[in-house]
């Protein structure tokens, strides 16, 4: 049963979710809605951690499977693509690094800062 | 056998669990970045569907089922954010200037390579969504007159490609918060590489989690701006 009930909450919130993103002209998913609403209801106590804890980390464990299907589907699209593919390609590549290198070294400095300030 | 391989519900969830299972088992007997269990499960499914000759269509029929229950995964993220909750409250002003850092650099480094390279302006918006979760992007490539089939491709590329070399980019650029990791890696490559800050640890996977929704909202104003520019 434990699961079932577990496995209805995250319904729930997926659903609501989908409400707000039909009622809410923004190019938001449903899945961002339900994310910031659980999160929400999880610390105000609307509902505890353990109410839905094991299935939610099934569903985040078997993740990565459920990006397969998606980018398989880069066949389907690969005529769209082939023209610019190597420009996509070299843009995709150095943007995906400095994206990541100057977030992580902002955050870190700013943690450090903050960190030495403190003692 | 290709009746019973376009009859088969299980034959698309099937072949993806396998290859995928095969590139966990190949990533940790070889421990190279390129050996992405991500990258060669889908390169994988490609080579069989092609040998096959099986249309992309007959595997997504049983296939979508895995990308049905990508929305309650994605609202699942809530939890170890939760869980993360007290680091988030500690270090709020440092996870959001990372985060806006991180939008701003992708917005940029994006234009700059579409005046290098001479992109028009339909493919110059069409990859400005590209470090964001799948449906935002589309959202935003669509209200800007990108090619909407093209920016899924890049956005799931760019998370492939930040899976794969997440461990080389943090090193490379001595992060080594954990906080700051996860900041980075979620900004950068939204959920496909939030896959990989969770292998990293808990603190990674939740700030990772975090980045997906706020780098996204953010795009959306900044995307808008920035699209006025080329």
């Amino acid at each position: 049963m434990k699961y079932i009930r577990q496995f209805l909450w995250i319904l729930l919130f997926s659903f609501v979710g989908e409400v707000l993103k039909y009622l809410i002209p923004l190019p938001v998913p449903a899945s961002i809605y339900g994310l910031v609403l659980l999160f929400v209801a999880l610390l105000s106590g609307v509902i505890r951690l353990e109410a839905i804890r094991e299935v939610s980390q099934f569903l985040i464990e078997i993740m990565p499977l459920m990006f397969i299907p998606a980018a398989v589907g880069l066949l389907e699209s690969w005529d769209a693509l082939s023209g610019v593919f190597w420009q996509i390609m070299v843009a995709t590549v150095v943007s995906t690094v400095l994206v990541m290198g100057v977030s992580g070294v902002i955050t870190q400095w700013l943690i450090r800062r903050k960190e030495g300030r403190k003692s | 056998m290709k009746e019973l391989l376009s009859d088969s519900v299980f034959f698309g969830v099937l072949i993806s669990v396998v290859t995928y299972e095969m590139g966990v088992f190949i990533k940790k007997k070889w421990k190279l970045a390129i050996f992405n269990p991500l990258l060669l499960s889908v390169l994988a499914v490609m080579g069989i569907l092609i040998l096959l000759k099986v249309d992309y269509t007959v595997y997504y029929e049983g296939a979508k089922y895995l990308s049905y229950l990508l929305t309650p995964a994605t609202v699942c993220l809530a939890v170890p954010l939760y869980e993360k909750y007290e680091l988030l409250k500690q270090y709020t002003g440092a996870i959001m200037g990372g985060i806006l850092a991180g939008v701003l650099t992708s917005l940029v480094s994006i234009l700059v390579c579409a005046w290098a390279f001479g992109f028009t302006h339909e493919q110059y918006v069409t990859m400005l969504p590209k470090s964001i979760t799948t449906a935002i992007g589309m959202g935003v490539s669509e209200e800007l007159g990108g090619m909407v089939t093209i920016t899924v491709a890049v956005i799931i590329i760019t998370g492939v490609l930040g899976n794969m070399m997440a461990e080389v980019v943090l090193k490379l650029f001595h992060i080594e918060e954990a906080v700051a990791k996860g900041i980075a890696i979620g900004s950068a490559s939204h959920a496909i590489g939030t896959v990989k800050a969770m292998e990293l640890g808990e603190i990674e996977g939740a700030m990772s989690s975090l980045s997906i929704a706020v780098a996204g909202l953010l795009t959306v104003v900044g995307a808008s701006v920035f699209a006025g520019l080329l």
